[in-house]
């Protein structure tokens, strides 16, 4: 190990106090105190350390004369360069939103619908979508879009209330069953079990139905009590066979998508309970852009549908 | 006699109180904690009536020696103490570890989940197991330093005591959820009055301890020391000023709120890591060192004008810790370039404890204690290098909120902390016990390297954790906007998250050889059987290149 310990000439100039001896190992000088054993060498400070901190003070001096520092009765000097932290920040989002200027207003003059009509303008708003997705709907929907239970996967063609960018872009801007929204998407499931609209026996025959409609489970007594009940009760929304109805946003019950879970258990809360899933209009809290954008991507996932030749009657 | 019955007139009425305190209580976790006290008011006035005996019985239980010329009992108690938390609470870190890599071991229980769990560890390693060895040592040192006897050694018994009290209310309240949300402040109200009474008492047998010396100056480990006590008295009264919601309730409202609480709050935390893990372990470092080297310390200047820069400096460096936030600019300014001042003073720590092995460097190969005190240093310098390059503002911007910071605080905290504290509590035990040496002088080394893989894999992996996180919260695509979520940020660096549990393990087993070998020391067994450490001797013959066998 190199010891730096200063020139020798210097350690001898200094007048020893009393005990202090010469360290042989180092050929440094003690400085005469002792506790319990312990010595201390007199080595000089270090060059290298000494002038390490002179510089670290000097760049303290110099950053403290360019940026905002010393506080005063009425504030602090705000530093010869002028910068403060919220104004970089105004600077930063400024460049931001001017590199996205032209697109922007050219995505608010498109319709929707046309919207992906343009490639490029569609490649541009699925990108935009893609990045505010990341930001506000994957604490539900999942970073991959792929849902969880009471949360729809948005990846696939099986669409609660419509599939077609206009119908997505109608979902987004008011939400549904949000509440202070007018035009909120909205429907209520009865609770069959719950408000003893249904007995217990019937909610079960109800369920043997919908198991058999899935294909779950083959038909059996219970079922075909159920199938009745269920032509009286649920197909006005869920369709005569299960098919679901957009209108309402009621599910199709004869595929294998659940929403809520689709064995015995979970379709029986689904009838007691009911189920009324509520998304927010982010129209209220994102720009009119943004939620077009939103609508592009969720549509570019895999199940967008192509926009109806004629408008569907309760958009 | 007249002393006597005061005392136990003041445990007696504290039990009373106590009791009617948990009779009034407001929320059962109050109600709880006045049991626990009423419990250590109880044993209290018993050990006051017992009088003399209990010293008795304390040797009996911890076999101890006869008493020296020095008052050790409350040390070997300490000693004791250090290894207990230590062992919880890296035990607690690693679960807590597994957590954040595995959620479902949260198990859905609320006095088990991360929220309750990690101020419990972080509690236990800071106060717990660094706080019983600053006052294990900081006993033994002002003593041998100062040539006295510990002043009011019924005082300084009290202060570990109470000390333990504070430990068990506070791990205790974190289980129950009680906390006042202050990051390493979190015990409530009446558990902060309790520690205040303890600390109070804690500096009045330190100054008079080394008001009592015979040694004509004061030696720099009792200034670091002294430094640590003082300043934490003074952050500990003013970051937890709080109005309690209830004289008889576990709740409270901070006195002051908003961007002057943060920036409060932080001023604290900065100098808990200043004072309690900086000063006051280096006043640990810089008595073990040069005893354990055998060697006078490398420079008395340094010593003085590190010192005084260091806690000059430290004091100002907190409001690093809010940059980018609501606090003025002029504050965050200046808790920068008060933290890059802060640089040398704090390498003035390490150049004077590693340069005091000059003439000694060749003990490194059988002494694995001093291997211990060299790494610490090695890893206080690199903790003390980062923690200022981490306070400029465009380097905190992409290392904030990340498990970088996780990790810099733990290559300070296992290495330079922890390391500092195994070596002294190796230093310590046999000389407490009047052993020869350690039971195991070859566990010591497998201690060392276990601690020091377990700090590398920790340390890395939060390093490489902490800049894929910072790279990838500000990652932009082409068209501008943000590229990942944050649930995607957390997926990628689950496997860091993994490696940092492994880290952990290591870190662990290193402390658990120790306690056995501290144990083992304790209980007097014959030491164990092994070959001495260190002990190769030069084989001339071996000394050769190896002769290049011709191909078959």
């Amino acid at each position: 190990m190199a010891h730096d310990h200063g020139a020798a000439g210097t350690e001898t100039g200094h007048a020893k106090q009393h005990g202090a001896r010469l360290d042989e190992a180092t050929g440094t000088h003690t400085v005469g105190h002792e506790w319990d054993g312990i010595e201390e060498l007199d080595t000089p400070l270090p060059r290298w350390w000494l002038i390490l901190f002179y510089i670290c003070i000097a760049f303290a001096v110099v950053y403290v004369i360019l940026y905002p520092a010393l506080p005063g009765l009425r504030g602090a000097t705000p530093g010869v360069l002028g910068w403060t932290s919220r104004g970089a920040l105004a600077t930063e989002i400024k460049t931001a939103d001017a590199s996205h200027a032209a697109v922007r207003a050219a995505i608010a003059q498109t319709p929707v619908e046309d919207l992906i009509r343009n490639p490029t303008l569609q490649r541009a708003a699925i990108e935009g979508g893609r990045a505010a997705f990341k930001q506000n709907c994957v604490q539900c929907h999942g970073a991959g879009a792929a849902g969880g239970k009471g949360y729809p996967n948005l990846n696939d063609d099986d669409w609660l209330w419509g599939g077609d960018i206009g119908a997505i872009y109608q979902t987004l801007q008011h939400g549904i069953r949000y509440p202070g929204d007018d035009q909120t998407r909205t429907s209520l499931m009865p609770s069959f079990g719950r408000d003893g609209i249904l007995t217990p026996a019937q909610v079960q025959d109800v369920v043997s139905h919908v198991r058999v409609i899935s294909k779950q489970d083959p038909a059996s007594a219970s079922s075909q009590r159920g199938a009745v009940i269920f032509a009286q009760n649920c197909a006005v929304c869920h369709g005569a066979n299960g098919e679901g109805g957009r209108t309402v946003g009621a599910p199709r019950l004869n595929d294998a998508i659940w929403l809520y879970g689709g064995d015995r258990a979970a379709i029986t809360n689904t009838v007691t309970n009911a189920h009324a899933g509520v998304m927010p209009a982010w129209g209220q809290r994102l720009d009119p852009v943004t939620v077009k954008m939103l609508a592009a991507y969720v549509h570019s996932l895999g199940g967008g549908e192509a926009t109806p030749t004629v408008p569907v009657a309760a958009r | 006699m007249e002393l006597v019955v005061i005392r136990a007139g003041v445990w007696f009425a504290a039990l009373v109180l106590a009791l009617m305190a948990c009779a009034l209580s407001v929320d059962w976790g109050f109600a709880v904690h006045m049991v626990i006290c009423a419990l250590a008011a109880a044993i209290a006035l018993i050990v006051t009536l017992r009088g003399k005996d209990v010293d008795a019985i304390s040797r009996g239980i911890l076999r101890s020696p006869d008493p020296g010329k020095y008052d050790d009992e409350v040390i070997r108690w300490a000693v004791i103490a250090t290894v207990f938390w230590g062992m919880a609470g890296f035990m607690a870190g690693l679960y807590i570890a597994l957590e954040m890599a595995f959620p479902a071991l949260n198990f859905g229980i609320e006095y088990i989940n991360f929220g309750r769990l990690r101020p419990l560890h972080t509690s236990a390693v800071i106060f717990a197991f660094g706080g019983n060895a600053l006052i294990a040592t900081s006993f033994y040192v002002v003593q041998r330093t100062c040539r006295a006897r510990l002043a009011f050694p019924g005082l300084a018994r009290f202060v570990f005591w109470g000390y333990q009290l504070f430990i068990v209310l506070a791990a205790t309240g974190y289980l129950m959820g009680i906390t006042q949300g202050k990051e390493y402040a979190e015990p409530e109200w009446y558990v902060d009055i309790w520690l205040t009474i303890v600390w109070v008492s804690y500096l009045a047998v330190f100054v008079f301890t080394i008001l009592r010396r015979s040694e004509p100056h004061i030696y720099v480990a009792n200034w670091f020391y002294l430094s640590f006590i003082l300043t934490v008295a003074m952050l500990h009264l003013v970051n937890n000023a709080a109005i309690p919601v209830s004289w008889f309730g576990s709740r409270s409202i901070s006195v002051a709120g908003g961007v002057q609480g943060a920036l409060i709050e932080w001023w604290y935390g900065h100098n808990a890591v200043g004072f309690f893990l900086t000063a006051g372990f280096l006043g640990m470092m810089y008595y073990f060192v040069p005893k354990q080297a055998n060697r006078p310390v490398y420079s008395y200047r340094l010593s003085i004008i590190h010192f005084w820069a260091l806690i000059f400096l430290y004091i100002w460096a907190g409001p690093h810790h809010l940059h980018y936030t609501a606090l003025p600019d002029w504050a965050q300014t200046l808790g920068m370039v008060f933290s890059i001042m802060l640089w040398m003073p704090s390498w003035g720590g390490m150049i004077n404890g590693l340069m005091t092995l000059n003439g000694a460097w060749d003990k490194l190969r059988t002494d694995p204690i001093l291997r211990l005190f060299v790494m610490s240093l090695a890893f206080y310098g690199m903790s003390t290098f980062e923690g200022p390059m981490m306070s400029i503002k465009s380097v905190n911007s992409l290392s904030h909120y990340t498990d970088w910071t996780i990790g810099h605080v733990h290559s300070g905290a296992l290495g330079w902390n922890g390391m500092v504290t195994f070596g002294a509590l190796y230093y310590l035990t046999p000389r407490l016990w009047n052993r020869t040496r350690m039971y195991s002088v070859r566990m010591i080394n497998w201690h060392f390297w276990l601690a020091t893989l377990g700090i590398v894999f920790y340390a890395a992996s939060m390093w490489v954790a902490g800049l894929t996180e910072g790279l990838m919260w500000r990652e932009y695509g082409p068209d501008g906007y943000l590229v990942n979520s944050f649930a995607e940020t957390v997926a990628a660096v689950h496997p860091m998250y993994v490696l940092r549990c492994f880290g952990g393990l290591l870190y662990l087993s290193g402390a658990s050889i120790m306690a056995w070998n501290i144990t083992r020391t304790i209980l007097g067994h014959a030491q164990r059987d092994e070959a001495p450490f260190g002990d190769i001797t030069f084989d001339p013959a071996r000394d050769v290149p190896l002769t290049p066998a011709p191909v078959q």
